[in-house]
């Protein structure tokens, strides 16, 4: 046996604990909240919020813009409608998505924090979905932010409530349903690497890419083809496939106006691409995490 | 009082066989578990902690089965890696009051609870910095703490003086002395130094090949022996001849003029006094020695 080293630590009694343990549940909100505070940089030093900040600002300022320009001009509708809007600013969603992606995963694989989690009351598919969850929920409320600054803007001006209402509530659901779908993209992306660097890099350029590369897709196929084939090339690009579903489901005008999808057959097909991807990626997740911590 | 009990307990991955029908109990206090790398340990606490499942045989800590329990185990049971597990954008508060709530405590007990560990451990005005400017040792700390953050009934400590300094073993192995004798907390540690385990444990399990070699409480392996040892100043080698004619075991020590003498029955200390005596040479050391642990090593056949 040891004598205890008096110089370090101080005998002030150990308190045990016989309160409340909460379990499987508690620890997976834990998680989720954990995830969703560390995407806006709280709880972290400084440098960490600076980027998540600056963008949420840039993204509302158009926003802001656009406001003031209808108020001003006294026009009697905004130029960009509530699902329009983050389609149409879809470089800066992929820009924060793309910084707090890696934030999330590639720092718990790159420190080794795995096992940590491991031992405590929640199992590998918890985690899974709790970052999932977190990222997502932090995502939505990025988006959602300039499409409320649209609607208190459409208010201010006097537009009709009730229209408005009911289109910034198709806004804001939309706005989940992308953040849900380039959420699992991003992070089945970014838990590929430990690095934060490659991670950030692989996410902007899939998603940049994709949007680039099918935006020109359907719009070469729409004018030079016809459009209900254009239509189909949509799904390969998130924003545009999201684009695509806020017609079909909500009856809005998409942002492109090549993303509408054809009829019924159109509507189920964008639907049915949309599940895929998010089934698929997060079963990519769940693989990628079926080994990590070493067991 | 047993903490761990395991029957027959196996996992083998593919062809190899990490863990062979392992049965042992283990007692409250601070437990040793010793084995070269490879031998098992960690799939062993893998396997306690109910994140692997055993290929065969039961376990079960503190009355819950490993097999069905390991969310309950889990809530109860504290676990320090050997690996670098550490976020080094937080501060050692704000990364404890998380694994707090983790392992299922609330916000404001989580808070406290935080605070109190990391005083425990030793940490004090540093814990408001990020982790990634701490010293080796001060990280180890950290470590430590966010196993006992929710006041476990029992740590694993896998290898917790890796990496540190004479002065950060000597702190962490009195810390850990602590935890069991002070704090009332059962501790399963491994180590590969068997003078740190012979120091703080009060029962050792050897473990190689996955196989259980031997499994015995410290006093008992310590006990005393029956040898005596001798050192003189002069004409060593008389002396021992004198011994062996007198029909006693006697070995050579490592220095020129000292030597060990089986104690075959009480007269032997006499007689060597008597020898040293009658030859008028000057007596350095008469000491029964007491059994060292890593006899048990070489009794086994493990090689450390």
């Amino acid at each position: 046996m040891t004598t205890p080293n008096d110089s370090v630590i101080h005998d002030i009694g150990f308190r045990h604990y016989d309160g409340p343990r909460l379990g499987r549940g508690w620890a997976f909100r834990s998680l989720l909240l954990e995830t969703l505070r560390g995407a806006f940089g709280l709880g972290r030093p400084a440098k960490v919020k600076i980027m998540p900040w600056v963008l949420i600002g840039l993204f509302a300022v158009p926003a802001i813009v656009i406001v003031a320009v209808v108020i001003l001009t006294g026009s009697d509708e905004l130029p960009l409608s509530y699902t329009q809007y983050p389609i149409a600013m879809s470089l800066l969603v992929s820009l924060f998505l793309a910084g707090r992606a890696p934030y999330a995963v590639s720092r718990d694989l790159r420190d080794g924090i795995m096992p940590l989690y491991l031992s405590r009351p929640i199992t590998r598919q918890d985690y899974v979905y709790a970052k999932l969850l977190g990222l997502a929920i932090a995502v939505w409320i990025f988006i959602a932010t300039p499409v409320t600054v649209l609607f208190i803007g459409a208010l201010l001006a006097k537009f009709p409530v009730k229209d408005q209402v009911l289109g910034w509530l198709g806004g804001i659901v939309m706005a989940a349903v992308l953040a849900l779908l380039i959420t699992s993209i991003a992070l089945a992306l970014a838990s590929f690497t430990k690095r934060r660097g490659l991670g950030v890099a692989a996410v902007l350029a899939t998603l940049v890419l994709l949007n680039g590369f099918t935006s020109v897709l359907v719009s070469v196929v729409g004018m030079q083809a016809n459009e209900t084939t254009a239509s189909y090339f949509a799904v390969l690009d998130p924003y545009l496939l999201v684009d695509g579903l806020c017609a079909a489901w909500l009856g809005v005008a998409p942002q492109n106006g090549f993303a509408e999808p054809d009829g019924a057959i159109g509507a189920l097909f964008f639907t049915a691409v949309l599940v895929a991807v998010v089934a698929g990626t997060v079963g990519i997740l769940l693989r990628r995490f079926k080994k990590v911590g070493g067991v | 009082m047993t903490t761990i009990a395991t029957s027959a307990l196996t996992r083998t991955f593919g062809p190899v066989t990490a863990v062979s029908n392992l049965t042992v109990d283990l007692p409250t206090g601070v437990v040793g578990l010793v084995g070269a790398n490879g031998a098992g340990k960690s799939t062993l606490i893998k396997m306690l902690l109910g994140l692997i499942p055993p290929s065969s045989g039961t376990a079960a800590i503190l009355g819950f089965d490993c097999l069905t329990d390991g969310l309950k185990i889990r809530e109860v049971v504290g676990y320090m890696p050997e690996s670098e597990c550490l976020p080094l954008d937080v501060s050692a508060t704000e990364f404890l009051v998380h694994m707090a709530r983790m392992s299922g405590l609330p916000a404001s007990s989580a808070r406290e609870r935080a605070a109190d560990t990391l005083r425990h451990v030793g940490l004090y005005e540093e814990r408001y910095r990020p982790i990634g400017g701490y010293s080796t040792g001060m990280k180890q700390r950290v470590k430590l703490a966010q196993a006992l953050v929710h006041d476990p009934k029992l740590v694993f400590l896998d290898e917790p003086t890796n990496g540190l300094d004479p002065a950060g073993r000597d702190d962490m192995l009195g810390l850990i002395a602590r935890v069991s004798s002070d704090f009332g907390i059962s501790v399963v540690v491994t180590s590969h130094l068997l003078g740190e385990l012979e120091r703080i444990s009060d029962h050792i399990v050897v473990i190689d090949g996955g196989v259980l070699q031997r499994s015995t409480s410290t006093a008992e392996a310590t006990q005393l022996s029956g040898t005596l040892l001798v050192e003189v100043t002069d004409q060593a080698d008389v002396v021992m001849a004198r011994l062996r004619d007198g029909g006693a075991a006697v070995a050579a020590g490592r220095t020129p003029g000292s030597f060990a003498v089986e104690l075959a029955d009480e007269s032997v200390p006499a007689t060597v006094v008597a020898i040293v005596a009658e030859l008028g040479l000057g007596l350095v050391r008469l000491q029964r020695r007491r059994h060292q642990l890593s006899e048990i090593f070489e009794t086994s056949g493990v090689t450390s």
